[in-house]
């Protein structure tokens, strides 16, 4: 049986995206290498918004692991972007512990704010908003984490439009010269 | 403005969650205020003596291997990630003489809900985690380890990076630390959303580079671990404990809390109280002054319910938890479990269906599918409590329940399964009334139905 789907080609790793890469496989054994993927798939995110299969195939060529073995772990954990996603993703905690200070209406809110629905994306494609589980900062609910690596604690609907409103006037300053 | 500059704006600065002064006998969380985390305010504090003691270069003659394990043996200390084994005894169980490489990993990706301990000492006092680790791995006799930090407080694992590099610039990791004969590297490094991982075999697997799955044990770490060699894997707060230990003896430890409840616990207290956060005390307070330390109910409302240990744990109705002390032994007695320390706080109000509702969703979520039991299960798990709370339950599903939670308990490898049916087991025996009163009348039993 012939493998019909095209060879993908690997994305183009910048030196400085390299560099970031050499640094977590420093971390691991010579022979385990495998280990930093992981670290690098979140990389790619941060540096492109999401994990694309050119970048998936790029990050086996890296680390010497079989495309579909990095597939296996992109797809298990929550916080891989497997399509693109705004420009802002904002995950809201809903758990339990949540749940008894607001997060449900936090999230409720956010939505009603940007007109989206959870799990949709902004027309303008600036806003991804996505319910989350467990963040571990329960004291602090309602929270939320923008694009994996900022967590927002005591999220009342005040500061959400304070943050919305913000992070759009940021993305607009940034794209004016 | 830029995007982070605003968004730093909404960080939390751990002053709410544990910088109130309303800890009792703090070990861990003592002398810290949010800012003071550097190696030198580490230092200022006492950190790195235990280390410095336990290799004899503080003018001492040090402590053997076999005096350090003895050490944490007789202090009583178990672990702080749930499942409570003591941890002189794991430790002795690493076979110290075997001459290939060895793992020492600490386990902080905290994802059990209710639980956000390990976030504030690895964010506030990181050294203390280094340093604790750098004991366990010279009293094993380990060259290198990992510290597995949840995924989601990333800016934390940033941190924790920042205080590995202090203490490798000041000697305390690395080569020959402090001029002694010990060597140990550590590493820091990251989960991506899966709480699986949060399981110790499970973690070694995510560790190397896989999804997340649970190995089947035997064998365990001790023999077969990360990379198929011996390793030891212990929760954040457990090292967190040790330094305190080494430097004030095991007797003194044990003394600060009941016969084999060794010490001071960080209780994360969550839910429908005025003043949620970390309260560290010594095992074996009271439940009622814990509650009072997190500033009593919220409102003044009248307590329901407490999960006493994580969302794993099974609930307890208010007039069990007022009578109990927050121990081990005291919450397996009482029929649920001390487990991570999270306690979540419901009130009057609350209804237990949606509660459990909520927690069988995350369950569903977070199964990793490799056993039939807990991948079905959780699922139908699931189905049935969501149909009851939406007014569309049948009466058989009462036995159903207890039917597919007692089909789930015990048939799975790791411990995801039980942790999705204890919930369900515990609020059917303490609040049954709730979800017949739903099946029969369609409607919830309180009137709030929050």
């Amino acid at each position: 049986m012939s493998n019909i789907a095209p060879a993908l080609s690997p994305m183009a790793l910048s030196d400085a995206t390299a560099h970031r890469f050499a640094k977590e496989v420093a971390k691991y054994p010579a022979d385990q290498s495998q280990s930093a993927v992981m670290a690098c798939l979140s990389i790619l995110q941060q540096e492109t918004g999401w994990v694309s299969p050119e970048g998936e195939v790029a990050v086996a060529q890296y680390l010497g692991m079989p495309v579909m073995a990095v597939r296996e772990v992109s797809s298990f954990y929550n916080m891989y972007n497997l399509r693109p996603v705004g420009h802002f993703k904002i995950n809201v905690c809903t758990n339990l512990p949540c749940q008894l200070r607001d997060g449900a209406q936090a999230l409720a809110h956010l939505c009603e704010r940007l007109g989206v629905e959870s799990g949709g994306t902004t027309a303008d494609g600036m806003f991804t908003v996505q319910p989350g589980e467990c963040m571990g900062a329960c004291a602090d609910a309602p929270v939320l984490l923008v694009n994996d690596r900022s967590m927002c604690s005591f999220m009342s609907h005040e500061k959400i439009d304070q943050l919305v409103d913000g992070l759009r006037q940021s993305a607009i300053e940034k794209a004016t010269p | 403005m830029n995007a982070q500059q605003l968004i730093s704006q909404f960080q939390a600065q751990g002053l709410e969650s544990s910088f109130h002064g309303r800890h009792i006998q703090p070990q861990i969380l003592a002398g810290l205020n949010g800012g003071n985390w550097r190696l030198k305010d580490y230092e200022s504090r006492g950190g790195y003596q235990a280390l410095r003691k336990i290799l004899g270069q503080d003018g001492s003659e040090g402590l053997t291997q076999d005096q350090v394990i003895a050490i944490v043996k007789e202090s009583g200390l178990r672990g702080r990630g749930g499942a409570g084994f003591p941890t002189g005894l794991k430790w002795s169980f690493m076979p110290r003489q075997f001459p290939g490489h060895k793992y020492l990993v600490c386990n902080s990706d905290e994802g059990e809900p209710g639980t956000f301990k390990d976030r504030d000492i690895l964010q506030f006092n990181p050294h203390i985690v280094i340093e604790g680790m750098a004991i366990a791995a010279y009293a094993m006799g380990i060259g290198v380890g990992y510290n597995y930090i949840h995924g989601e407080i990333f800016k934390t694992y940033e941190r924790f990076e920042e205080a590995l590099e202090e203490a490798r610039a000041a000697g305390y990791l690395g080569e020959k630390i402090m001029g002694s004969s010990f060597s140990f590297q550590l590493h820091a490094t990251h989960g991506f959303g899966a709480y699986i991982c949060g399981e110790e075999t499970a973690l070694l697997e995510s560790l190397e580079g896989k999804k997340g799955q649970p190995r089947f044990k035997p064998p365990f770490p001790a023999s077969f671990g990360l990379y198929g060699k011996p390793t030891t894997i212990n929760n954040t707060e457990t090292f967190s404990a040790v330094p305190w230990i080494i430097n004030n003896g095991g007797a003194a430890y044990l003394a600060c809390g009941k016969p084999n409840n060794g010490g001071t616990k960080i209780f994360s207290i969550s839910g429908d109280v005025e003043r949620p956060g970390n309260y560290e005390i010594p095992l074996g307070t009271p439940f009622a002054t814990l509650l009072e330390l997190a500033g009593g109910m919220r409102s003044g409302r009248a307590l329901k319910a407490v999960i006493p240990g994580g969302s794993s744990a099974p609930v307890l109705p208010a007039s069990i938890m007022m009578d109990i002390t927050m121990d081990y032994d005291a919450i397996a007695k009482a029929g649920s479990m001390l487990g991570s320390g999270a306690v979540i706080v419901m009130d009057e109000r609350r209804c237990m269906v949606k509660s459990l509702q909520r927690l069988s969703y995350f369950y569903m979520h977070e199964s990793c599918g490799q056993c039939t039991p807990c991948r079905e299960g959780t699922g139908w798990l699931w189905r049935m409590v969501d149909r009851i709370e939406n007014g569309q339950g049948r009466p058989s599903d009462m036995d159903l329940l207890d039917n597919v939670a007692e089909s789930i308990m015990g048939r799975t490898i790791c411990a995801l399964g039980d942790a999705a049916a204890m919930p369900v087991r515990g609020m059917l025996k303490h609040f049954r009334a709730e979800f017949e009163h739903h099946i029969t009348h369609k409607t919830c039993m309180v009137s709030a139905h929050v």
